[in-house]
């Protein structure tokens, strides 16, 4: 017998108590719980919960996006960024192209090559106002999941307020499972020393969020 | 190294191995300073979502409903994530399981892969058996990496180092660091954030030229073959994204059925064990996908022991843990004694009913695990999918002291009652152990009146039963159990 065979007729064994007839459906789950707590300004709240993870969070327009983006770069010192293949031609038009190197995302990159770039820029799939939380699923402007993962400075740009929703419930329709998914609420941290919260350990250790109103 | 060599298998029962962690002062302050932060944080977040009790009701009735249909689950599951390119084996028991896993790895001819923290794996001693076949399993969670370092074992399901203090974790960094890979900086000193970076650098060399990586998974979707790692630190990331191939080893009781059904979920466990909105980061991946991540990706779904929790229809509840670590900060006895008392890969509360209905109550150990609680009901009232924890205690007791029908490895037969005198010794043991530090205790009263209602309406657990029915004492259910516990030990042996 397989060992698939036998853990399944444990399992079926296990449940002799459970009516033949009963379908999965019929053992009721109430959703009784709220689809949002309804906040009152959504995108305030998301900043204000990003920052709370020590997200540092910009505010700017459709205009100010690219002066915005070559700033944080520079104050940075970064002298190379990965750029997704889909990443809006724009957003990093007023990065100098001779001091700072462009890396384009693609299967090919390795990541000790991608361990070299400084930066990464990024959009974004959908933001979740209540927990903080920008989903990545690996769209043409975000992505390898790689690629946001190796270098230590993360720019991800989110559009204002199309791409916010206040709920965690609200955000997983919108989602793809079959697409892989990254959801980040601030950067990577530990709290393993005698619970001190540190920040940054091995995902990028400086996480930019941009929210660019439209 | 050969992953963490101590075991828990042949550890003295909880209340002896209790008593040694009582004399380990740092452990109990470390412990104390630890349990109780989290444990405030907690109740803020909680305190944050005014649906709090529905959020539980529904997790607590999906976990349900994933339990009563769990062959149907598992089947859709494992048609989903074939359908989307991964491998899915099966595995009875940890035997089967790290079999399956090292002939994996051997397979690609690695040497060595990357682990991300995962409690199925500690529970079978993946890394043991790894380092058997001459594989080294690198820990990659700065607490697992203090562990391994340390060559100790996990105390705590979500800080596993949280017996170690920085001093002590400094010293296993410069003392150990190079003889696995890069050294620690030798200005290394204690400051938390040095040693996270120390770890960072030590840990970067070894994501970048991994082949194999090996997690867990808090959350199987049944219905889109999806699987779920909620972490903190990144190096999920590193071990689910960087590797060519990637081993998923989870327990079948870790099947939800829907995609939906992770907006309860991902609500309860980050505020429930970090007391976080949201954890940093939460990854989710179907089978494979082309160009990003891992090319290979194999599911060992394990059983070792759960089907046979599952046949018990009072302990089955135990199944609904997501880990979040809640009983444990509460937890008066976890407190004071640690988690390496409870002799397993789960301490706390939820070890005490996990360990002897997975491994059954045969050992010394598993059989005194049902009486490390004082019953305060302090783990029930904040655990996010409502398992009723001292009612599988004193269930648990019952089956200890006086026998009845349990099913080991599917096969269903009937445990012996504990002889007489000696089940009574070990559990009175284990309850002296408890009851009589009145510091261990006052946490418990502060929540027993609150908690009163959700206490298991029965009269006196396990070695009260036994001593009323032998030797005519009171009746007991009207006063608190630690009133009539002194009144008992009074003027007896004269404590
Ligand atoms: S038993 Fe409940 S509180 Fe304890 S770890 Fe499991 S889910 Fe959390």
């Amino acid at each position: 017998m397989s060992a698939r065979d036998v853990v399944l007729g444990r399992v079926r064994r296990a449940l002799a108590d459970v009516p033949r007839e009963e379908r999965p459906e019929q053992v009721p789950v109430v959703r009784d719980y709220l689809a949002s707590h309804s906040p009152a300004d959504p995108v305030g709240m998301l900043a204000e919960h990003l920052a709370d993870y020590r997200a540092l969070v910009h505010r700017t327009d459709a205009g100010g996006l690219p002066e915005l983006i070559a700033r944080l770069l520079a104050e940075r010192g970064s002298g190379s960024v990965v750029v997704p293949a889909g990443l809006p031609k724009g957003w990093l038009s007023a990065v100098p192209a001779d001091t700072v190197r462009r890396v384009p995302d693609a299967p090919s990159v390795t990541a000790a090559e991608l361990d070299a770039v400084d930066s990464v820029v990024t959009g974004c799939a959908v933001a979740i106002a209540e927990t903080g939380t920008i989903v990545l699923d690996g769209g043409p402007d975000q992505g390898r999941r790689r690629t946001t993962l190796v270098p230590d400075h993360h720019v991800v740009v989110v559009r204002v307020p199309d791409q916010v929703v206040e709920s965690v419930g609200q955000a997983l329709p919108l989602l793809s499972p079959v697409r892989p998914l990254t959801w980040i609420s601030g950067p990577s941290a530990t709290s393993d020393i005698e619970l001190d919260r540190v920040e940054g350990v091995h995902g990028p250790r400086t996480l930019e969020v941009v929210l660019v109103r439209e | 190294m050969s992953g963490a060599t101590g075991t828990y298998l042949g550890m003295p029962p909880f209340p002896r191995a209790a008593k040694d962690a009582v004399r380990d002062a740092t452990l109990r302050a470390n412990l104390r300073h630890a349990t109780h932060t989290i444990r405030d944080k907690r109740a803020a977040a909680v305190a944050e979502l005014p649906d709090w009790p529905e959020l539980r009701a529904a997790g607590a009735a999906i976990k349900d409903r994933t339990l009563r249909h769990l062959d149907h689950y598992l089947v859709q599951l494992e048609e989903r994530v074939t359908a989307a390119g991964g491998v899915v084996h099966w595995a009875a028991d940890a035997a089967e399981a790290n079999r399956i896993v090292t002939a994996l790895v051997k397979e690609t001819g690695e040497r060595e892969v990357i682990k991300v923290k995962s409690m199925a794996t500690q529970e079978i001693g993946l890394n043991e058996a790894l380092a058997k076949a001459g594989i080294r399993a690198n820990e990659t969670d700065l607490a697992e990496l203090i562990v391994q370092l340390g060559d100790d074992l996990p105390s705590h399901i979500l800080v596993p180092a949280i017996h170690r203090n920085r001093g002590e974790i400094r010293d296993i960094f410069a003392r150990n660091m190079a003889r696995w890979g890069r050294a620690a900086p030798e200005t290394l000193t204690d400051a938390p954030a040095e040693l996270a970076e120390a770890a960072r650098l030590h840990l970067r060399e070894k994501f970048l030229r991994a082949k194999v990586g090996i997690s867990g998974a808090n959350f199987m979707v049944a219905e889109t073959g999806t699987l779920v790692v909620v972490e903190s630190e990144g190096n999920g990331r590193m071990c689910l994204t960087l590797p060519e191939t990637l081993i998923s080893v989870v327990g079948i009781e870790k099947v939800v059925p829907s995609w939906q059904d992770l907006e309860v979920f991902l609500q309860t466990l980050p505020r429930s064990s970090t007391a976080e909105r949201m954890n940093p980061y939460t990854s989710m991946w179907t089978g494979t996908t082309d160009g990003d991540g891992p090319r290979v990706f194999h599911l060992v779904l394990l059983d070792n022991g759960r089907t046979d929790t599952l046949a018990d229809e009072v302990g089955r509840q135990a199944l609904r843990c997501i880990r979040c670590s809640a009983c444990l900060n509460v937890c008066p006895v976890y407190e004071r004694a640690g988690g390496h008392a409870y002799g397993s890969a789960y301490p706390g509360p939820i070890g005490a009913i996990l360990t002897p209905q997975l491994r059954g109550t045969a050992g010394e150990l598993d059989a005194s695990l049902p009486y490390a609680s004082s019953l305060c009901g302090a783990c029930y009232e904040v655990c996010p999918v409502a398992i009723d924890i001292p009612e599988v205690l004193v269930h648990l007791r019952e089956r200890v002291v006086q026998g009845g029908p349990v099913t080991v490895r599917g096969t269903r037969t009937r445990i012996r009652p504990a002889k007489g005198h000696a089940a009574e010794r070990a559990a009175l043991r284990a309850a002296t152990w408890a009851l009589d530090r009145p510091g261990a205790m006052r946490a418990g009263q502060r929540l027993a009146g609150r908690s009163r209602r959700l206490l298991p309406r029965r009269s006196l657990p396990g070695p009260g039963r036994a001593w009323t029915a032998s030797r005519d004492l009171p009746a007991v259910p009207a006063e608190p159990f630690r009133d009539w516990w002194q009144r008992r030990t009074r003027g007896e042996d004269g404590r």
